[in-house]
């Protein structure tokens, strides 16, 4: 995987956040265009162009979830754009109290608020739990763990939609 | 020779560190003992004589006085900006503007009339550089050709490049751009301290610049950036410059505004004002034109009453900063200050009271960018080894997609270099050209952001729709500017286009972008929701249009047909409205009144297919 190669890492779930800091801070003293400046183009070239590389790697790679989601990408698994099964209920209940808040009925502001902590939990919750599936696949690589932190993702992702919604609607209606 | 001669290891040419400032300019240049400004203050002005002479700097500033309609002054204001950005910004300028033709439209870049000489801003801008180079030249005794240059930390793709492009004009190869508030960080040597989060704020005379950034061992390292290429000195004046219009106005019962030499004299009279406003607790705007006299008292109480919006404009985009960051404000170490205007007391109070902490005041703001600009002349020439700049662009880089949305390639606040590829295909049969239209900026609709250019791929070769992979990657290299090249992954070959860059959109929006994406987002989905509810209309309008031509649709009963007619013009109502949930309803009801219809084209579809089999086995 050209992300990690370029931060010259075994592709592993579980990174270390001091040592990814400290080799993107190496890379970046040597291969830098402000290093090649008095170089041939062919130098500037190459130095930007590892050092774009470097960046976006880096990027992609300090955030644990893009992390995930890159490792998933480049192992051929997709991340899936449907509402997680299990959450079917709690989400249309949500929107109806959504809807009555937009609607003005106050009283729903109490439903939406614990609902936004309830989801904050879980974000928390599917945080730690990644943690622990990335060791248990960097340790023994097993299709079914990658499928788990799939479905954490998915999940993740989801959650974290439904946070910023319900967050944004709080607010607007508190702005009025 | 047998004097001792001390090698310095000059002996390659010197990179000079240069601040095309609003106001002023510097240049400066990396010694042994650390970074030195050559010769004095340039006023960024530049002035035609009678003659036809050019001249900039101290000397062209008396002829704002004597000549100010061939004057021309804060052009940095004008860089990287279209004719139809600037109107209202130039109602304040004594200067004319060429109107665009009509074949050039608002796109067009703009045009300066001075006296008989016809100049773009990035030409006046090169008779400051140069003017700059040859006092440098002066005071090192060799010629200077290369340059490091700063840009507001805001400025965009335009703005840039025509920075880049005015130092060419002035026979200076630009060897970087750097950010005005990270160059003042290397001037600070905030380094010393091995790790820590800082904070600069740069209020300039047009511009105002937030970053903060990560000091790791010599490395600094820019986690985010905020701004306005809007915001300055120059709108301080011209608020007071207008209080003492309107008091001449009453006093002298006349419209002195359409002067242009005495609104200039009274521009002076009112910086002069206050620049002793942040040392004193009053002071006087004297002006005297002829015979006649003007005088007016400010006290501090009152200015800092007019310009507490301003101060206040600067807040947003600070807290904006903090949370791009993804740092709390406690977390900052230092706050430093940059440019003239942090010298007013009430903006040093504003900005100790949201960082929390007392600014580092200790280095002459004039001068602190020119010095940082020397520093990184000195990391390029390989003078300085133990320092290295990671800065970021400041705004988000997108292409044009369906329904007139924004698709962001690479997000603002990346490590630049940034680059990101994107693979094209042609939509139809035969199609020899795809047009990609890429913009600038943090809303989703495209008509909220700014477009940078249009790249035309072309000559591809006439294949069947879907069949031709172009890849095409953007990247935005060191000085945050954009460079796109295209590969045909067919054959390996690099891919030509043309390139139209575009100055279309007006800075206020660019600026607007930033702030309004906070509290828009809103309003975004709202419209892009309308879009996309749009587009799906014209996917199945035309689609039914085109089923109508089939025998299956004579074959439809009357009544049928009666449907699906008045399903159409009902969901051509919906069409222009502003429900998107109403378009979608008629979308379903047309749907639902053309499923047989469907289902019998389908049916003949299948039968054609089988009998086809049939032939051919």
């Amino acid at each position: 995987m050209r992300f990690y190669d370029a931060l010259g890492l075994e592709p592993k779930l579980a990174l270390d956040s001091d040592d990814l800091k400290k080799r993107f801070y190496d890379r970046s003293r040597q291969w830098h265009p402000d290093r090649f400046s008095r170089g041939t183009s062919e130098e500037k070239k190459r130095s930007e162009e590892m050092t774009s590389m470097l960046n976006d790697a880096f990027r992609t790679l300090r955030d644990p979830v893009t992390r995930a989601e890159y490792f998933l990408r480049e192992s051929g698994l997709e991340l899936s754009k449907d509402a997680p099964p299990e959450l079917l209920e709690e989400v249309f209940e949500l929107n109806m109290a959504l809807e009555e808040l937009r609607g003005g009925d106050e009283s729903a502001r109490g439903q939406l608020v614990s609902a936004q902590e309830r989801f904050t939990g879980m974000l928390a919750d599917a945080d730690s739990g990644l943690g622990g599936l990335f060791t248990s696949y960097d340790g023994k690589p097993d299709a079914a763990v990658l499928e788990q932190i799939r479905a954490t993702l998915n999940r993740r992702k989801y959650v974290s939609n439904l946070v910023r919604d319900v967050e944004k609607e709080l607010n607007v209606h508190s702005a009025n | 020779m047998s004097t001792l001669q001390i090698d310095f290891g000059h002996a390659k040419p010197r990179i000079v560190g240069i601040d095309l400032g609003t106001t002023n300019s510097l240049v400066a240049v990396m010694d042994l003992t650390g970074p030195r400004i050559l010769s004095g203050i340039v006023p960024s002005v530049v002035s035609v004589t009678k003659s036809g002479e050019v001249i900039a700097g101290a000397e062209a500033r008396e002829m704002l006085i004597t000549h100010p309609e061939r004057t021309v002054y804060s052009v940095k204001r004008l860089m990287g900006r279209g004719v139809g950005d600037v109107q209202d910004e130039l109602k304040l300028f004594p200067f004319h503007v060429v109107p665009a033709s009509d074949a050039e439209g608002s796109e067009s870049v703009l045009k300066l009339q001075l006296g008989d000489k016809i100049m773009t801003p990035p030409e006046v801008s090169a008779y400051i550089l140069r003017k700059l180079k040859e006092d440098a030249e002066d005071v090192l005794g060799a010629e200077v050709t290369q340059a490091v240059i700063t840009v507001p930390a805001y400025f965009n793709d335009a703005q840039r490049q025509a920075t880049k492009d005015a130092g060419r004009i002035a026979g200076l190869e630009v060897l970087r751009l750097v950010n005005e508030p990270t160059a003042a960080a290397l001037a600070y040597g905030l380094d010393k301290r091995k790790e820590g989060l800082v904070a600069v704020y740069d209020l300039g005379g047009g511009t105002f610049d937030i970053s903060i950034l990560r000091l790791h061992d010599g490395i600094f390292e820019v986690l985010a950036t905020n701004g306005d290429t809007h915001l300055g000195g120059d709108d301080i004046d011209n608020l007071l410059l207008n209080i003492a219009l309107e008091d001449i106005q009453s006093e002298w019962g006349e419209d002195v505004s359409g002067n242009a030499s005495l609104v200039q004299m009274l521009r002076r009279a009112v910086i002069q004002a206050k620049e002793a406003l942040s040392f004193a607790p009053a002071a006087m705007i004297d002006l005297e034109y002829g015979p006649r006299q003007y005088q007016r008292e400010i006290d501090v109480e009152l200015f800092n009453r007019l310009i507490e919006p301003i101060v206040e404009r600067t807040l947003g985009p600070c807290r904006n900063c903090i949370k791009d960051a993804g740092i709390t404000v406690e977390q900052i170490n230092e706050t430093v200050m940059v440019g003239g205007s942090t010298r007013i007391p009430l903006v040093r109070s504003a900005v100790e009271r949201l960082f929390r902490k007392r600014p580092h005041t200790e280095l002459n703001p004039d001068e602190v960018v020119a010095l940082g600009a020397a520093v990184q002349a000195g990391i390029l020439g390989g003078e300085v080894e133990d320092k290295l700049l990671l800065d970021v662009t400041p705004l988000s880089l997108g292409i044009e997609t369906m329904g007139g949305l924004m698709s962001k390639l690479i997000h603002r606040n990346s490590t630049i270099p940034a680059s990101e590829t994107e693979l094209f295909t042609t939509a139809v049969d035969g199609q020899t050209n795809v047009l990609i239209h890429v913009l600038q900026g943090e809303r989703e609709l495209v008509k909220d952001c700014r477009s940078l250019a249009r790249f035309d791929l072309k000559d591809i070769d006439p294949m069947i729709a879907g069949m031709a992979r172009i890849q095409v990657r953007f990247l935005i290299d060191a000085n945050g500017i954009l460079n796109v090249t295209a590969k045909d992954l067919r054959t390996g070959k690099e891919h030509s286009m043309d390139v139209k860059p575009s100055y279309g959109l007006t800075d206020d929006q660019v600026e607007a972008m930033i702030l309004e994406s906070y509290d828009k987002a809103e309003e975004d989905f709202k419209e892009r929701q309308i879009r996309e509810a749009r587009v799906e209309a014209d996917a199945i309008l035309g689609a039914v249009d085109k089923a109508k031509e089939d025998d299956a649709y004579q074959a439809l009963a009357q009544e049928d047909r009666t449907a699906i007619d008045r399903s159409i013009n009902e969901l051509r109502l919906a069409y222009h409205s502003d429900d998107h949930l109403l378009i979608r309803d008629q979308i379903e009801k047309l749907n639902q009144a053309t499923m047989a219809l469907a289902e019998a084209i389908m049916n003949e579809a299948v039968g054609k297919a089988l009998k086809g089999t049939n032939i051919n086995d």
